[in-house]
């Protein structure tokens, strides 16, 4: 996991600030942010995909096991489009 | 409708990448249109790539250092010139390919930009790229203003908009003044392979636009229009929404030119007008009756010119 920069010192900075690691801003929880949440009722889902597609967070994914979606609540910034694009109202924005 | 959908079960989707390449914990403002056509644009392209970018949300969001959320070989570049970094990437590739230092690997070079780096910044550039035959997607993805800096007009912000530096007032009834600059004509006109739009509203269109792009043999210039939900002053849940408004005003019509060619990707058979589109969105807030005419006429008018080029 990388250190905030301020507590960084110059020396343990590669050569021409190269980030070497890929994807380390998910050490970053963006779900700080949130002030209302997605619930998602699994009984009226239809599968359709939809809100996993529309996430621009990826804080959706399939759960082929459970035959479910679920929510990564650690980068959810609750934006609510998952819940206004579903076309049977399977998720319910509520306050957090 | 409870007991059908309890019998339904999660099929993958044909051609559609589970993998992420760009990853969670990215700064975007919530319900960001921007970085998910940027997601669908990564998993359209797959993990084989060089992605050079110019500075602008994207660029903000993604990579405050010392974090990165891209998850395939990034670069950083000046507003200006993320255009010219692909060229000599795609050319330097080559070069070793042909010395026999690179493996021989088929490897899709990208460069993406904002509109303010794409229309105004990165115009000469880009043309350069265009011209010169190099073998680089570029994409742009366009929310009408400088939002990062705080929303200041571009050359690709549409008439009647509201922005800090073109604000609705006395002198300027409408805000901006001058109509956006039709870019994908003036990439077009370069004589390039490819050149199309897409709208992350239709990820199905947007995505196999990219894996066109990636097909041919030469340049290719993809404008994405992604509606930004804190410079257009709007919910951030209805960004999704507001893009298909504006495919459905023939605000943003999706079309593509494949050598020459002009065919009209999404034809409603009757345009909606174009108040439905404005409604809601706080930078159009001040127009009057007049103006909203006046850009009807103009949208009509482009149109009909656009089915008349694509029969």
């Amino acid at each position: 996991m990388t250190k905030p920069m301020d507590q960084i010192g110059w020396r343990e900075i590669d050569a021409g600030a190269v980030i070497t690691e890929p994807g380390n801003a998910s050490c970053y929880h963006t779900g700080t942010w949130r002030s209302q949440k997605p619930k998602y009722d699994s009984n009226v889902c239809i599968r359709c995909w939809r809100c996993f597609v529309m996430c621009p967070d990826a804080a959706i994914s399939p759960n082929f096991d459970k035959n479910i979606f679920t929510w990564n609540y650690d980068y959810c910034k609750g934006c609510g489009i998952c819940a206004y694009e579903c076309p049977v109202d399977a998720i319910t924005m509520e306050e957090d | 409708m409870a007991e059908t959908a309890k019998n339904k079960v999660i099929k993958p989707i044909k051609n559609f990448s589970l993998e992420e390449y760009i990853s969670s914990g990215h700064r975007a403002c919530q319900g960001c249109a921007e970085v998910l056509a940027v997601r669908h644009v990564l998993k359209a392209i797959g993990p084989d790539m060089i992605l050079a970018m110019a500075t602008g949300c994207m660029e903000i969001i993604s990579s405050p250092y010392p974090l990165t959320s891209w998850n395939v070989p990034w670069i950083h570049v000046a507003f200006e010139n993320a255009a010219a970094v692909a060229s000599g990437v795609e050319s330097g590739l080559k070069a070793l390919r042909r010395k026999g230092r690179v493996p021989d690997k088929d490897v899709t070079i990208v460069a993406m930009g904002g509109d303010g780096g794409t229309t105004d910044i990165g115009f000469q550039a880009l043309s350069g790229m265009m011209e010169r035959g190099h073998k680089v997607i570029y994409v742009c993805v366009d929310n009408e203003a400088y939002m990062n800096t705080g929303i200041q007009r571009s050359s690709s912000t549409p008439f009647g908009a509201t922005t800090t530096t073109s604000p609705a007032g006395r002198i300027k009834p409408a805000g901006q003044m001058t109509w956006k600059k039709d870019m994908v004509a003036i990439a077009a006109a370069h004589g390039i392979p490819y050149t199309a739009t897409a709208c992350p509203t239709f990820f199905t269109d947007l995505q196999k636009k990219i894996q066109k792009a990636k097909e041919v043999d030469g340049p290719s210039y993809i404008h994405i229009l992604s509606v930004c939900p804190t410079g257009w002053r709007i919910p951030p849940n209805k960004a999704i929404e507001y893009g298909q408004l504006a495919v459905d005003t023939g605000v943003f019509p999706l079309y593509e030119v494949e050598k020459g060619v002009w065919k009209l990707n999404r034809k409603p058979k009757e345009l909606k007008p174009i108040s439905e589109y404005f409604k809601g969105q706080g930078r159009y807030r001040h127009l009057d009756e007049k103006f909203t005419l006046e850009i009807q006429d103009k949208i009509t008018e482009k149109w009909n010119k656009l089915v008349k080029l694509c029969e």
